[in-house]
């Protein structure tokens, strides 16, 4: 009797079930069916055809043109910003909140809430294109302070990445141990632009972080890792004579990225570079700072520490980053700062940079 | 046997006396998320109607001639809910094709509609109370109409707010409800036209 009830149950929520997705199979295939779409992106510059009845976001995904998005397509976040000149249909109520008057003006849609139904002309900045996704190999990995590792990664054989310093790739990590699913962040480059065909990153434990705790406990030297960028505003603009660069932790990793940078290309800027710490162990690539130190005379490193220990004998400035920078920066004139670490620490240096005259145009930073 | 009630006074009353939001409160989390701009609001309450008329007039004969004579009322609200679901799904992907601009207005709202408990709730009511089609239909319709109604009036409200200063304990939803509160009370002076439940 039971056992009949449960049957004749399943039975007909099985063909229920079955007969609505045939009804919705039969209604997508005829009435999303929009055929082949042209997309024309730059005038021109780059053809495609795609299968319409998706979102632009996902069809220019399928074809290798990453648009950033962090919210995965559920207009959340309306990082996903194209220019969309023709066959984009009217500006969506979802979009209006994230779109400007002046972007309207220029056309510009959120990509994720754009459905591709007919051709469309499209103008998606340069630098976009420019963004990939990697398959790299994990080929070191070292402690750099008790939370902090610093990965190196080589890239696909044939395949190179062009950055700007102070940039940043998203990292996925893969499930593991409780965690099901596939998690990405965001981590600066630490190794130089002019290096492209490996990657580094400087990447702290954060107690129960999936993706760092992902890379602190499960990531093997060996294993294969997915990047994807370059991504990111936060690189050298030199408008100025000198760089004010302030960090803590693993911001190091940008601004490390940006003193090579402006070194190799032997830029003229004058840097000071201020690194924040606690106590003696969170301090890191001491020693090859302190050699660029001497042999570039335009860079000075200055590291502080909050909170030293007696027997740690520290010779350097005591107190955090706010206090050096009090001391050691005068005014703004012809300086631009470019920061990179904790929320706190970040608004601490702001507030203080602008007392000294920094305005919203020379700051520069990268908030984690 | 279907109540012996005109179905214009059901439809009137499913308005005002027995507002699916005043009355009933179902379908809150959509009224409170989408009443803060007038223009938003009147396209979800459009979107709500259309679909409440849509879904009734296909859930009505499945329960009369489906659920009823197999005797399945354990499974009704699985079916309904599955049904409403894909009526909604075609819904958009049709008005995505044909009527390209109406779906950039309304269009939008429709998957947040599928789990909206007014729906269910017309559908619910609706064999409850033994509606014959016409009666269903028009019950849904005025049901609709209501949601609608309630909906823009908080918008309107929310949006003159908006520009108000206001006491930082209130602000936001807080707020909304006692607006809510207020225009349910208001609306059961309608109580004495007529009553269908």
């Amino acid at each position: 009797m039971n056992f009949s009830v449960i049957l004749t149950t399943v039975g007909i929520l099985a063909a229920v079930s079955a007969g609505l997705s045939v009804i919705i199979s039969v209604a997508d295939a005829v009435l999303n069916n929009y055929g082949t779409c042209q997309l024309d992106i730059n005038n021109g510059e780059k053809l495609l055809s795609v299968k319409g009845g998706s979102s632009l976001l996902s069809l220019l995904a399928s074809e290798k043109i990453f648009i950033p998005s962090a919210c995965g397509g559920k207009a959340t976040c309306g990082l996903c910003k194209v220019g969309v000149l023709e066959g984009g249909g009217p500006l969506l109520l979802t979009e209006e909140p994230y779109i400007s008057l002046e972007e309207r003006k220029q056309h510009i849609r959120l990509s994720c809430q754009v459905k591709v139904k007919t051709d469309m002309k499209l103008r998606i900045p340069e630098e976009l294109f420019n963004i990939k996704e990697f398959l790299c190999e994990l080929v070191e990995v070292e402690d750099m302070t008790y939370d902090i590792k610093r990965l190196r990664l080589k890239l696909p054989a044939g395949e190179s990445i062009k950055f700007k310093a102070g940039q940043f790739v998203q990292f996925y990590s893969k499930p593991y141990g409780k965690v099901r699913e596939e998690a990405f962040r965001a981590y600066s480059i630490s190794s130089k632009a002019s290096e492209t065909d490996h990657l580094e990153l400087l990447i702290r434990l954060v107690p129960n972080g999936i993706v760092t705790t992902y890379v602190h406990t499960a990531l093997q030297v060996g294993d294969t890792v997915r990047l994807s960028g370059p991504y990111g505003d936060f690189y050298l603009r030199g408008d100025c004579e000198e760089l004010v660069m302030i960090a803590g932790g693993s911001g190091l990793a940008p601004i490390r990225s940006l003193v090579y940078d402006v070194i190799e290309k032997g830029l003229p800027h004058k840097m000071r570079f201020f690194f924040g710490a606690n106590t003696m162990r969170d301090l890191y690539y001491m020693e090859e700072f302190t050699q660029i130190e001497r042999d570039y005379p335009q860079f000075k490193f200055i590291p502080c520490l909050a909170r030293p220990a007696p027997e740690d004998n520290w010779q350097g400035v005591t107190g955090f980053v706010t206090v050096a920078l009090e001391e050691q920066v005068a005014d703004s004139v012809s300086k631009e700062a470019y920061l990179c670490g904790s929320p706190g620490m970040l608004d601490a240096c702001i507030k203080i940079l602008k007392t000294k005259g920094f305005t919203d145009e020379t700051i520069f930073y990268d908030k984690f | 046997m279907a109540p012996n009630i005109s179905p214009l006074i059901i439809f009137i009353a499913s308005i005002f006396t027995s507002n699916m939001i005043l009355n009933n409160f179902l379908g809150m989390c959509s009224y409170l998320s989408v009443s803060t701009e007038y223009k938003t609001a009147t396209g979800l309450g459009m979107a709500v109607t259309l679909v409440l008329v849509l879904t009734t007039a296909i859930n009505w004969p499945i329960y009369t001639y489906l659920i009823v004579p197999s005797n399945l009322f354990y499974l009704q609200y699985i079916i309904f809910i599955m049904v409403i679901a894909a009526t909604v799904q075609i819904l958009e992907m049709g008005m995505d094709r044909y009527t390209p601009d109406l779906h950039a207005k309304l269009g939008i709202f429709l998957p947040l509609i599928t789990v909206n408990c007014a729906i269910l709730g017309v559908i619910l009511f609706m064999v409850i109370r033994n509606y014959s089609f016409v009666q269903a239909l028009l019950f849904s319709f005025g049901s609709g109409l209501g949601w609608w109604l309630a909906i823009n009036m908080l918008a309107a409200i929310r949006e003159k707010l908006a520009t108000t200063k206001l006491p930082p304990g209130v602000k936001g939803p807080a707020l909304a409800f006692i607006v809510t509160g207020i225009m349910a009370m208001a609306f059961i002076g309608f109580s004495g036209i007529f009553t269908i439940q």
